[in-house]
């Protein structure tokens, strides 16, 4: 794996899209863990925000009501535990462009593998849908099976 | 009065943009894609709207997680290219028709379609790229726009089947505006992708396919696929085809499919293309 941070148990009844493997549905559940998480990185949208934030991380940070796994999250570049503490991608995605990184990059990061590898496996056809459908598909650890 | 003259839908992959505001469009990753877009900017140049109605979403641009509009309105004269993180994208400025957006507002809401009204909105790359898919870089823009902002991101988006009505709602509307505009409508985002996650990457070029056989013969019957199963079948991001049942609902129940296209990959994205007349 290649985050510290478990996947949160959803605070709502079962649904049943919860068994889609490595995929965090930003229903209201994972929406009300990540909104603060969420805001800042939309703050990234305007440059005098992104001058600020570069100047000092940490404390940019302070602005926003962030859990403590958050703001280790945000400061380490976990890209998977950004997800799984309440992140959506469009808005995680703001971090990683002020960083320089492609979609390619955060991709090939939250899926354990090489961005060289990753590339590839999208020139190649993508991720296949078969053995990616159910957890079932693939077992306790979705990310450790793809290869 | 105005007159719907036909539909497209497309994916609006950033990476698009960027290869044709970078002239990479001759670069060989890229040539495969723009071939297949080559016969839509020929029959657009011919069909010469002189509106387009464009389905997309904002991908925390305009909007953000402080207030999410299911179905909302671009109402403007003109809606600036938004900020999303590496300065505004170099395009021209988008102008808006204010009198025929809102006529729609106007019409959609008594339809008993509740739609915010917009006045002040940028614009991202979901509604920029498929303008660039169609016109290339023009110096202006050669149509006016109204821009139908529809939120993919938060779930639950709005069922395919409600987007299929909302469709049909826009074509009484334009049917009913006095004017001899030519109106384009657009669908875009998806097709099969999936950007999060230990399962990023995901395409599913199969479902992509049965989608665009079978938004243009059973329309109803796609509109009827549950948010489940584009989230399993073609990925977290994949959810955003429901747009394209807003163009597809608002042609006729017969069309024909004048060209299509598929391609992979647009960087994560599985990339379709379709243009429909009423038949």
């Amino acid at each position: 794996m290649t985050t510290k941070y478990p996947r949160a148990t959803p605070d709502r009844a079962p649904r049943d899209y919860d068994d889609i493997p490595g995929t965090y549905v930003m229903d209201g559940d994972h929406s009300r863990r990540g909104y603060a998480l969420n805001m800042f990185c939309m703050s990234l949208n305007q440059e005098a925000n992104r001058d600020a934030f570069r100047a000092d991380e940490s404390g940019y940070l302070d602005a926003y009501a962030l859990t403590d796994d958050q703001r280790d999250a945000v400061l380490q570049r976990d890209w998977l535990g950004l997800l799984r503490l309440g992140g959506n991608i469009y808005y995680t995605f703001k971090l990683a462009i002020f960083d320089g990184l492609s979609m390619q990059q955060v991709g090939a990061s939250m899926s354990g593998i090489e961005a060289a590898e990753f590339q590839q496996m999208m020139i190649d056809g993508g991720r296949p849908i078969e053995g990616n459908r159910t957890t079932a598909d693939l077992g306790a650890t979705p990310a450790e099976e793809q290869h | 009065m105005a007159q719907i003259i036909g539909g497209i839908g497309t994916s609006h992959v950033p990476a698009v943009g960027a290869a044709i505001d970078h002239n990479k469009q001759n670069e060989p990753y890229w040539v495969p894609y723009f071939e297949k877009i080559a016969p839509v900017r020929a029959w657009v140049r011919a069909a010469k709207p002189d509106v387009c109605i464009i389905a997309y979403n904002d991908h925390a641009s305009a909007f953000s997680l402080a207030v999410i509009p299911t179905f909302a309105i671009g109402v403007a004269a003109t809606f600036p290219p938004a900020d999303e993180g590496y300065g505004p994208r170099q395009v021209p400025e988008v102008a808006g028709h204010p009198r025929l957006a809102w006529h729609l507002a106007e019409s959609l809401i008594l339809d008993e379609f509740d739609m915010t009204i917009v006045n002040e909105m940028a614009v991202d790359h979901g509604l920029t790229v498929p303008l660039s898919v169609m016109f290339d870089q023009p110096e202006e823009w050669p149509c006016k726009v109204v821009p139908l902002c529809v939120n993919v991101i938060q779930y639950p988006a709005p069922t395919g089947d409600r987007c299929y009505q909302l469709g049909k709602a826009i074509r009484r509307a334009v049917d009913e505006f006095p004017g001899d505009e030519r109106v384009l409508i657009l669908g875009t985002g998806g097709m099969s992708h999936q950007l999060q996650g230990e399962r990023a990457g995901l395409v599913n070029a199969d479902f992509d396919l049965a989608f665009l056989d079978r938004i243009v013969t059973d329309p109803a019957g796609q509109a009827a696929v549950p948010h489940t199963d584009y989230l399993r079948e073609a990925g977290s991001e994949g959810i955003e085809l429901v747009m394209w049942m807003i163009m597809r609902g608002a042609l006729d129940e017969q069309v024909r499919e004048v060209h299509r296209g598929h391609h992979v990959p647009t960087s994560n994205t599985s990339n379709g293309v379709i243009v429909l007349e009423n038949a």
